[in-house]
């Protein structure tokens, strides 16, 4: 790791001042994919601001009958809160099919959601990655691309966003709370939150240099059979190739999001009016403009089939 | 050491050697602030409480907790294997939760409760759970199994306080300590030997003596 200096504060609103102070500092709060990165010297922060000490770990109700989760509260947490397990399954089920049971115990909500991608080349520092290195150019496109994405890539970028919490998240249009420097405060609706790569890769959310993430906020909640099916490599411990967050209602609608197959959480609402009518309608309208690669092109029939399989559950339930 | 030894402290000499070469030459140079300031390390005062002692530290801020406990505090039963939050033979619990201790600072835990396998129990004294590892040959080389071991222990904390796992089949339900929770619960701790089964079997005692 290169040297760096640290310092902890006490308010969200000196945090993301102390940010904007420092050249190159970044937060850091459980740490488990900022310090892997900066191990690697992916990640060369000069400064790092300590937030674990905000009050920012509570899960609350919302006036609206939501939830508002603090964006300290640890994965574990999340998973296990009982207003979660009872209202939101598919985020608790989303939350114990990632990592491992020590990560989930460091990893935060807000955290979950900044994590960067596990692209080999992105990983790898003698390798160009327009992620990693602007300008280097894409060692992914044309090179070993089987975990990576099949949809919303460009010429510069087919990594994937390896988050599962995020891709409940989105499913159940969640809202990402911010305060940054001056104080000001922003709601942004999770479907804008992460960006699709585009010709600037490297910048990845809607976030602004210094913007904190203090909160997700979860609306009232929509009843339904909640189903979040990861398909992996290995049966735990292992990012999705596939993955399918979905809440299906007993007439059959509902809606879903995928996850290991785009740059973020993956999610078309004008697919879901077809769920009544099966896997195959929705997953053609999901994967529409797909551009696979020869490696990952097995992504697009494991999509209509994890989703045949998640219905069928939903039917079962 | 082997400080005695002449081949030691002549590496050491020319080590000494090159630092101040590399001082002086770079003197001269007007380096950028920021530049100057990122090649100094930063220490910082943290004080741990490890298996109920109270240590304190001066650390590079870059410091892990696994090489706190390792090089600065001689407790090197807590293993470094991947270093990168892969294998978890660095296993530790902290505040009575299991983590990797090579991902996270040492900064990071001022005031902190640490718990290694060193504080679980003592050759004369077996921790419940060491006692069963002994019992079921959990274990091969034993590389693993003191991030084994401290793993195991919070698992079951984490069953009997209603933590769901992946395979939890109802989330209104408490889990059980069943095997497939066992199994699914340790996937963040490998194993090269393979001991994998006798593993969940000294656990599920250990789960059965506690029901």
């Amino acid at each position: 790791m290169k040297p760096f200096t640290y310092e902890r504060v006490s308010t969200p609103a000196e945090a993301a001042a102390a940010v904007v102070r420092t050249p190159d500092a970044r937060f850091i709060a459980g740490g488990t994919n900022l310090l892997d990165l900066m191990k690697l010297q992916i990640e060369t922060p000069a400064h790092l601001v300590d937030v674990n000490g905000l009050a920012l770990d509570r899960i609350e109700d919302t006036p609206d009958g939501g939830v508002r989760v603090g964006a300290l509260v640890r994965n574990t947490d999340l998973a296990a809160h009982p207003r979660i397990r009872r209202d939101y399954g598919v985020l608790s089920r989303a939350l114990v099919a990632g990592a491992s049971g020590q990560l989930r115990n460091k990893a935060t909500t807000a955290g979950n959601l900044l994590q960067r991608t596990r692209c080999p080349y992105f990983y790898d520092t003698n390798q160009p990655c327009n992620k990693r290195r602007p300008g280097s150019g894409c060692g992914a496109i044309g090179g070993f691309s089987r975990p990576l994405a099949v949809i919303g890539g460009s010429g510069a970028c087919i990594a994937t966003h390896p988050s599962d919490m995020a891709v409940a998240m989105r499913l159940l249009d969640a809202t990402v709370e911010t305060v940054d420097a001056a104080g000001r405060r922003r709601a942004i609706p999770i479907a804008d939150f992460h960006r699709l790569p585009g010709t600037t890769p490297h910048i990845e959310t809607a976030l602004a240099p210094g913007e904190l993430i203090t909160a997700v906020t979860l609306p009232r909640p929509i009843g339904g059979a909640h189903i979040y099916r990861k398909v992996r490599d290995r049966a735990s411990y292992a990012f999705a190739l596939v993955s399918v967050a979905a809440v299906i209602q007993r007439d059959g609608s509902g809606h879903v999001a995928l996850g290991g197959v785009a740059p973020r959480p993956w999610r078309i609402e004008a697919a879901e009016a077809a769920l009544p009518r099966g896997a195959a309608p929705v997953a053609a309208r999901l994967m529409e403009g797909a551009a696979p690669t020869a490696d990952n092109r097995f992504k697009l029939p494991l999509v209509e089939r994890t989703l045949a399989a998640v219905i069928a559950q939903a039917r079962a339930a | 050491m082997d400080d005695l030894s002449p081949l030691s402290i002549s590496r050491r000499g020319v080590l000494i050697g090159t630092v101040a070469a590399t001082a002086i030459g770079a003197g001269p140079w007007a380096e950028t602030k920021a530049t100057s300031r990122r090649a100094q390390p930063t220490l910082m005062k943290v004080r741990l409480t490890v298996n109920g002692e109270r240590r304190d530290l001066e650390l590079d801020t870059r410091t892990t907790l696994l090489d706190a406990l390792r090089e600065h505090l001689r407790l090197t039963g807590t293993k470094k294997g991947c270093d990168h939050g892969q294998c978890g033979a660095c296993t530790v619990i902290v505040d009575g939760r299991r983590i990797n201790s090579c991902l996270t600072l040492a900064v990071m835990h001022e005031g902190a409760g640490i718990t290694t396998i060193e504080g679980l129990g003592t050759p004369d004294r077996l921790h419940p759970m060491q006692a069963a590892f002994v019992k079921h040959d959990g274990y091969q080389c034993g590389y693993c199994t003191p991030g084994q071991i401290c793993s195991a222990v919070a698992v079951l904390d984490e069953i009997s306080t209603g933590i769901p796992s992946h395979v939890t089949p109802d989330l209104s339900m408490p889990p059980q300590p069943t095997n497939a929770e066992m199994r699914e619960r340790m996937s963040g701790n490998i194993c090269r030997c393979g001991a994998y089964s006798n593993i969940a079997e000294a656990m599920a005692e250990v789960a059965g003596a506690g029901a």
